[in-house]
């Protein structure tokens, strides 16, 4: 069971660093889109604070969904998914292969660069360990998510816009948590809470999602 | 081994074929034959389980396709070349071996690209490849395939003559081992074989 799920890890971040462009892309979209509020609201600390959470967590979801498209669509048109579709496991176990290399790669980054933006909106200290691990804990859910979207807009034009319109509402809840997490911990009610949830969230979309998006690739390969 | 029953396929509003049904045993090949648009690859997806038959049944060794075992006997190839234009041949069919839980040997898979005819090429991306080329890398994995069935779709398409003669000599080499065999194709190509069967959809 690991070793299929460590197989298709390892061939997808192969790919990913034959096509880093991808990977550099959505980070210089969440770094731009991080960027471009401060430079719009002005220099008003207070309201800056006030608002660092949501936006890092709105730019993060944005990222995820640049990248999602393509998680199923280049192994389907070059026929992979087919043999991995074909391959002595259950299909659920290739696509959280496939979820988790997609997380490494985009969601990973994002949590990694996430203190450094945070500086701009003149987050304390707790403030931007709190971003961090909301975003480092909660994106494997947008990626889990995100396959279900990837899986049912399969070999459908106009996927892209399709996709977003399915998975943002499904990304509320880690949303709301997310960003929920780093209010309470600056307000100082502490954000373990919010944390919690949002790696329940994580655990719950790692061990279900995949096994719906497998369904859905079931029929788009029919 | 393999038993096809009854089957029956449709394609949006139209009925592509019904009542189909064949038994295919150890060492034996069978032929698809038809127009296009007649139904061989749909019939071809439905045996190796990812398209649902409308009636009928389909079993490998009496059991159900719908199983892990099954897939485990199972070798597919389609007109797609499922090969990753990033990688190189070599980890092409690396990958596809890892993925598909067998075993396969750096050197094996080099004596595999060797007789394909593209040794030096191996360290090249397939983006680099011609299209000749890059269905010479899938077919590369039939060179160490040891799963009892194979099916095979439009196998020699875009081949060249020594290459289609490669093919089927590998072909009759599986059968003989008392492999079987399923495939569709559109030139007729002598393979040397005990038993051959044809099906011809209409």
């Amino acid at each position: 069971m690991l070793k299929i799920i460590t197989a298709v890890i390892s061939r997808d971040l192969k790919l990913a660093m034959r096509r880093q462009a991808d990977i550099v892309s959505a980070l210089f979209f969440f770094i731009i889109v991080v960027s471009l509020f401060p430079l719009g609201i002005g220099p008003e600390p207070d309201l800056l604070r006030k608002l660092a959470p949501g936006v890092l967590w709105v730019a993060a979801l944005l990222a995820t969904m640049l990248s999602l498209p393509r998680l199923f669509a280049d192994d389907h048109r070059d026929g992979t998914l087919e043999q991995l579709a074909l391959a002595p496991h259950p299909l659920g176990l290739v696509v959280t292969g496939k979820v988790i290399a997609h997380w490494l790669v985009s969601g990973l980054p994002l949590a990694l660069i996430a203190p450094i933006l945070g500086i701009q909106f003149d987050l304390s200290t707790e403030g931007l360990v709190a971003i961090t691990l909301a975003i480092l804990i909660g994106t494997p859910a947008l990626s889990g998510i995100g396959a279900i979207g990837a899986a049912l807009t399969l070999g459908l034009r106009g996927g892209g816009v399709l996709i977003s319109l399915l998975v943002l509402p499904l990304y509320i809840p880690v949303l709301i948590f997310g960003a929920g997490a780093v209010d309470a911990t600056v307000t100082g009610l502490g954000g373990e809470g919010h944390l919690s949830l949002l790696a329940a969230l994580t655990f719950a979309s790692l061990g279900f999602a995949p096994w719906a998006a497998a369904a859905a690739l079931k029929i788009a390969l029919e | 081994m393999l038993e096809a029953d009854n089957l029956e396929c449709v394609r949006g509003d139209r009925r592509l074929f019904a009542g189909l049904g064949f038994r295919l045993g150890a060492g034996e090949l069978l032929y698809l034959q038809g127009k296009n648009g007649s139904g061989k690859t749909s019939l071809l997806r439905m045996l190796i389980g990812l398209l649902p038959p409308e009636a009928g049944e389909i079993r490998w060794k009496g059991a159900t396709i719908k199983s892990d075992e099954f897939r485990a006997d199972l070798c597919y190839l389609g007109h797609l070349n499922a090969i990753k234009e990033e990688l190189t041949p070599l980890e092409n069919l690396l990958a596809a071996a890892h993925l598909a839980d067998e075993v396969l040997s750096e050197d094996e898979a080099m004596d595999a690209l060797e007789q394909v005819g593209l040794a030096g090429r191996e360290d090249l991306a397939c983006k680099y490849l011609s299209q000749g080329q890059k269905r010479r890398v899938a077919l590369a994995r039939l060179v160490k395939e040891k799963r009892p069935l194979w099916i095979l779709d439009e196998p020699f398409v875009a081949l060249d003559v020594a290459a289609v003669n490669w093919l089927s000599g590998i072909i009759s080499g599986h059968l003989q081992r008392g492999g079987l065999a399923v495939m569709t194709t559109h030139q007729l190509v002598d393979i040397p074989a005990g038993t051959v069967r044809e099906l011809r959809l209409s």
